[in-house]
């Protein structure tokens, strides 16, 4: 099957007042796939995001998006795209299933609550506002806001910051799951293991700048060739393994 | 798929006002606010509208209580008669203006005895062939001397009453004639009541408005949704709409209460409940604007009440809420006559007490009008989406 891309990104460049956050940005995401943007904090990924979601304007370059320009179709986007923002919060006082409803007249879409909530497993969560929620339940929450409206593309934002191993796991699962449906997944993350289990392609961004993208495994491979080695031998299983052996895989509440 | 359905605004908007509505009920400062306090001032004004004045007299232990004077004074309603203190108890007490006079009075009968203070001329020969039966003795005091002037007509006005049933009875010199003009009776409630709901109005639509907004832009929940097909003006509109209705449930509700339990006057009934609703609308979105300005300028949420206090509390206290803005110097009254709660007020009152119209508060409303162009040009500029 050939990779068609669904956004395109050429050249994008976005300054601040004085201070220049991306600097001529170009890469594709192919239709269907896990994507990561990696990289340091303060590399210009979120702001690179924002722009592809509409949120912030750039200074120059072409963004399409499901062969929509980002200049002439903010709004026809938005209705296709689903957007997790780091580190948002959600209307106070409301239990999630009255969130759900105002997601659904936001979008102008028919779901039910339970449909929407059942996607992510918190069904039994309905009564409970946001803010009672644990962290790897917050970011589910998130996810099943931005799937409301059938997206053919989700923006999640370093939606593992903060989640022990367990919670992770689980949110590995459900975005494979996402993927799995036809959806295709644009992800930031601070964590390595995290984009080479999860990621189909990544690209590293440093500076304002893309240096590198390519599959994990061929990033990888690319560097043992270099004739890099790590200074301490690899065991055949991590300190993470271990805790995860040791506690369980079942994800817990709380 | 199935969303190429034509996008509605209305609903967007609707479902904002449902989920902001929700939220308002549900946040104890909003109800304490427009509910609660209104209430509270409203009952506790009410109730001392009632009573005007009453002087708290402490009565001696020594004091003779079957006497005239002493029957008299307790019938008047105005003397709140203190009998369980003792006599140190009670000079401190007058000393710091807790009690305003102290009564001591001294049946003089056999004793003969003539002190200092008013001698009483007995109404009936029965009492005795002394000439004063009765010394009423009194101790005022300079914490209260307002009160004091009270207590001293009146009794002047027992003691002249018993004095001259005693005496010989004469042609008086001349007669009063007093009469009451028939008309509505303007009770405190009728005026505390409209500006209770004014005060309502402001601190929901100022303290509320920039609460919400500063806290859904700090966390990001505008941003969010700002990722959705919404308009901005759907935002506004939605949340403008829910406090709308809550203020209009809460202005019922004082409305009723006032109306039933304090006798507030409704001239033309329902329509004037209408009217007074009309009012309470338009002076909501007068004061959201200064909502939506704070929300502007506020950095954080601690900096919301210090700035809304500078809008809310002159408004409360020089816009004529509790009393007329007549009493004050003319100075004050020239910085009440430029408030919009002033003419909120002032239109609120015409229409439930005066039965007016919207057309009769035609002056108001054109302040009110100019109001909202001030605050709204300055909202634009300072409101901040993110």
């Amino acid at each position: 099957m050939a990779k068609q891309p669904i956004i395109t990104v050429k050249n994008l460049v976005k300054n601040y007042d004085d201070f220049a956050a991306v600097k001529g940005i170009s890469f594709d995401v192919y239709d269907g796939e896990i994507f990561g943007l990696l990289g340091p904090n303060g590399a210009g990924k979120t702001t690179t995001l924002e722009i592809i979601e509409t949120l912030r304007d750039k200074t120059s370059g072409e963004v399409t998006v499901d062969g929509l320009s980002i200049d002439h179709d903010a709004d026809k986007i938005k209705q296709r795209i689903g957007v997790q923002l780091q580190a948002a919060g959600y209307y106070p006082n409301l239990n999630l299933s009255e969130l759900i409803k105002l997601f659904c007249g936001l979008y102008g879409i028919d779901k039910t609550p339970s449909e929407m909530l059942g996607k992510v497993a918190l069904n039994d969560k309905a009564k409970s506002k946001y803010k009672e929620l644990s962290g790897g339940q917050k970011q589910r929450f998130s996810i099943a806001t931005t799937l409301i409206n059938n997206p053919k593309i989700i923006f999640l934002d370093e939606p593992t910051t903060g989640l022990d191993p367990q919670a992770r796991r689980n949110l590995w699962d459900l975005i494979r799951e996402i993927r799995d449906n036809g959806t295709t997944v644009v992800i930031t993350t601070h964590y390595m293991d995290e984009a080479e289990e999860l990621c189909d392609r990544v690209a590293f961004i440093d500076g304002g700048h893309v240096v590198g993208i390519d599959t994990p495994n061929h990033f990888i491979d690319q560097l043992v060739a270099s004739g890099f080695e790590r200074k301490k031998q690899v065991k055949l299983a991590n300190l993470e393994d271990v805790f995860i052996n040791l506690t369980g895989k079942e994800w817990r509440e709380g | 798929m199935n969303q190429m359905k034509k996008y509605s605004n209305a609903r967007a908007t609707l479902a904002i006002a449902v989920a902001s509505f929700r939220s308002i009920i549900r946040s104890p400062s909003a109800v304490v606010f427009s509910l609660a306090f209104p209430l509270i001032f409203i009952i506790v004004f009410a109730n001392i509208g009632g009573s005007p004045v009453t002087v708290d007299v402490g009565v001696a232990k020594s004091c003779d209580t079957i006497n005239p004077v002493y029957q008299i004074l307790k019938k008047t309603g105005v003397v709140h008669l203190i009998k369980n203190q003792s006599a140190s108890e009670m000079a401190s007490n007058l000393s710091k203006g807790t009690i305003d006079v102290i009564l001591d009075i001294k049946n003089n009968r056999g004793l003969n005895n003539h002190e200092k203070g008013w001698t009483i001329y007995p109404p009936l020969s029965a009492l005795g062939g002394g000439k004063s039966p009765f010394t009423v003795n009194i101790q005022y005091t300079k914490a209260s001397q307002q009160k004091d002037g009270i207590f001293r007509s009146l009794l002047n006005g027992i003691l002249f009453q018993i004095n001259s049933m005693g005496s010989t009875v004469e042609q008086p010199v001349a007669e009063l004639k007093e009469a009451t003009v028939q008309g509505r009776e303007y009770k405190y409630i009728d005026f505390i009541l409209p500006g209770m709901l004014g005060f309502s109005l402001l601190s929901s639509g100022v303290f509320g408005t920039a609460f919400v907004f500063l806290s859904l832009r700090l966390t990001l929940v505008i941003k969010r949704f700002f990722a959705t097909p919404v308009k901005r003006y759907s935002i506004v509109v939605g949340e403008a709409l829910a406090r709308l209705v809550f203020s209009w449930i809460g202005a019922l509700f004082i409305i009723t209460v006032g109306h039933y339990f304090f006798g507030f006057t409704l001239v033309h009934g329902l329509i004037t409940v209408v009217n007074m609703l009309i009012l309470s609308a338009i002076g909501l979105i007068i004061f959201m604007g200064f909502g939506f300005i704070i929300s502007g300028i506020a950095k954080n949420e601690s900096s919301v009440p210090p700035l809304s206090n500078i809008i809310t509390l002159p408004q409360f206290l020089l816009s004529g809420t509790f009393f007329a803005t007549t009493a004050f110097p003319s100075w004050l009254q020239g910085l009440a006559n430029i408030l919009p709660l002033t003419y909120l007020n002032k239109a609120m009152r015409d229409v439930a007490f005066e039965g007016a119209g919207m057309g009769d508060v035609t002056h108001e409303l054109l302040i009110l009008g100019i109001w909202f162009i001030i605050v709204y040009a300055v909202a634009v500029k300072t409101f901040k989406w993110e």
